[in-house]
């Protein structure tokens, strides 16, 4: 319990202190992009995690959020109109995606939101005189709440650290709180929680608003960063790389897709000025994940260590056949 | 007026009649045993009467109220609890957490996604509660991985019981224990007060038979027999179909 305190206390600290040891300019810009990569991967953790719901549709939703921005601000809104009507917008489009694919589960759930991501991507591509198409649109300028200019570097990381921080403490309530309970619950045993009195549905319905508000905050986040939003960050690749983040940090957990975004966005970044094959490098990072931690690299570390600590401390014995072994 | 009123229930599965115009008049506090045979609809019967299946034709009425169309999910709010056959529990968690999932599902707080469900003291007391009237107080905070099978079907009861029903519908609660567990689970199902009416499906005789008053065969979706312990027991279709000798 202390070690774990401690260490959260030495992650915050190491956040907050971000621009003080980074080398560079460069590398404060990647850890905002990390960041709200996070947020979007704990949106889509919700689903994939806690609701047992894959969707491989979330880029489409992160899409919306980002031209509904960029189009409010062309037609001569202020930044917090243009964000406010945006998030409404994204809300009201996560709302309608959920209705038509919370038909299904399993199998029948990821292809209905892989088909509603494909169609938003060909509306992103298609619908020129709302999007500029292949073009895409370009944000002119970054908000300056209570005067402190987001074109900055440093307050721009710290303007999305505070996000993040908001979004992962609304997270770590909502698993603790009854209805995080209820969600989890129509994941291991949808008939059971019928039976037991719950609306399987509209405990499902909600979690997909609540994924679809933090993949709106994290696009909201990502737009004015990149200041421009083009059909290219709707595609199923986009949605296929949140899903990996998710999976590859582990589904379920806190940390998991914080750790995968992590991963992802560092290799994607830094590592291929390097590399220059790095999808190849992703790719055996991920088959290596899959091989040796199948629950994600956190719940796996956390296995390791807890197997290295019961070998190592006097009095218990190691139990035959593993940690998964029972008493 | 009766607990559980079924009217010419039916229902097929494409032409596999499961349940055909089946009778049912189970009155406040009463024991009823179902028996039949592999394959008489006797699951698909309770299926009907919870909800999770529709009935092509035919009425459910739970003390009077007619919950023939009431989701499945509602009649459990209207005091209807059941129990699995094939356990369904929720795996990954404690023994404590599967039945606050039970007492939760009652309550408007499941709905909530601010508070902290382990810190709300009155859920953690009733399950715990609970599990101590099923005699697993000692283990509630082991994880439901590491319990055995007799345990888990008593986590079962427990979870149907903290929904203070006022029908408990029990499939098969026997199937697969030992003697021994057999015999503590018998005693739980004897210490339920009457104002739950209990409908019951078992195989085992010995336990079902002293435990029920009034019996039900059914055969092919029919109701074939009913009547009370003795009278079923000696009905010479009952040596025939069920009993074999």
């Amino acid at each position: 319990m202390t070690i774990r305190f401690f260490t959260l206390i030495a992650a915050f600290a190491a956040l907050v202190t971000v621009p003080y040891w980074m080398p560079g300019i460069y590398y404060v810009n990647v850890s905002s992009q990390i960041l709200f990569y996070a947020i979007f991967a704990l949106g889509l953790n919700v689903l994939v995690g806690y609701a047992g719901l894959v969707s491989l549709g979330h880029a489409g939703l992160f899409g919306v959020t980002a031209y509904a921005t960029g189009y409010m601000l062309q037609l001569g809104f202020g930044h917090p109109a243009a964000i406010l009507i945006a998030l409404v917008i994204s809300l009201i489009a996560m709302a309608i995606f959920a209705a038509l694919s919370l038909r299904s589960t399993g199998i029948g759930f990821i292809m209905i939101t892989l088909a509603l991501g494909e169609i938003l991507w060909g509306l992103a591509y298609r619908w020129i005189s709302l999007t500029g198409g292949d073009n895409g649109l370009s944000l002119k300028t970054r908000p300056e709440p209570f005067g402190y200019s987001l074109s900055d570097v440093n307050t721009f990381y710290y303007a999305t650290l505070v996000v993040f921080l908001l979004s992962l403490a609304a997270m770590a309530v909502f698993v603790r709180s009854p209805l995080g309970a209820a969600l989890m619950g129509t994941r291991d045993q949808p008939r059971r929680m019928n039976a037991l009195g719950y609306h399987v549905w509209a405990i499902r319905f909600y979690a997909c608003l609540f994924s679809g508000l933090l993949t709106a905050v994290s696009a909201i986040l990502f737009v004015y960063y990149t200041q421009f939003i083009s059909p290219q960050t709707l595609a199923l690749t986009s949605s296929a790389e949140v899903l990996l983040m998710v999976i590859s940090g582990g589904p379920g957990t806190l940390l998991g897709p914080i750790v995968g975004a992590t991963l992802v966005v560092a290799v994607k970044t830094v590592v291929s000025g390097f590399i220059e094959r790095w999808n190849f490098l992703l790719g055996a990072i991920f088959v290596a994940i899959v091989i040796l931690m199948p629950e994600g690299l956190v719940p796996g570390t956390v296995r390791l260590w807890r197997l290295a600590w019961r070998k190592r401390a006097p009095g218990t014995t190691p139990v035959p056949g593993g940690a998964e072994a029972k008493p | 007026m009766n607990a559980l009123t079924v009217t010419g229930l039916c229902k097929s599965f494409g032409g596999l009649h499961v349940t055909t115009d089946v009778n049912l008049n189970v009155e406040p506090g009463e024991r009823r045993l179902i028996i039949g045979p592999n394959g008489a609809g006797k699951t698909t019967l309770f299926n009907l009467i919870t909800g999770e299946l529709t009935p092509d034709s035919g009425s459910i009425q739970l003390f009077g109220r007619d919950i023939t169309r009431v989701a499945s999910r509602r009649r459990a709010h209207l005091g209807m609890a059941r129990t699995y056959q094939i356990i369904t529990l929720f795996a990954r968690d404690t023994i404590l957490h599967n039945v606050t999932l039970a007492l939760l599902g009652l309550s408007p707080a499941r709905w909530n996604p601010l508070i902290d469900l382990r810190r709300q003291g009155h859920f953690v007391e009733h399950a715990q509660a609970a599990l101590e009237r099923v005699g697993l107080g000692h283990i509630a905070n082991r994880p439901l991985a590491q319990t055995s099978y007799g345990e888990r079907r008593r986590v079962e009861i427990a979870m149907a019981l903290t929904q203070n029903p006022k029908v408990l519908l029990l499939d098969e609660p026997f199937a697969g224990l030992s003697i021994d567990e057999r015999r503590d689970v018998q005693q739980l199902l004897l210490d339920i007060p009457r104002d739950v009416t209990i409908v019951m499906i078992e195989h085992n005789m010995d336990v079902a038979l002293e435990f029920a008053e009034r019996i039900t065969l059914l055969h092919f979706g029919e109701v074939i027999v009913e009547g009370n312990r003795a009278e079923v027991v000696a009905d010479s279709r009952t040596r025939e179909v069920y009993l074999g000798h």
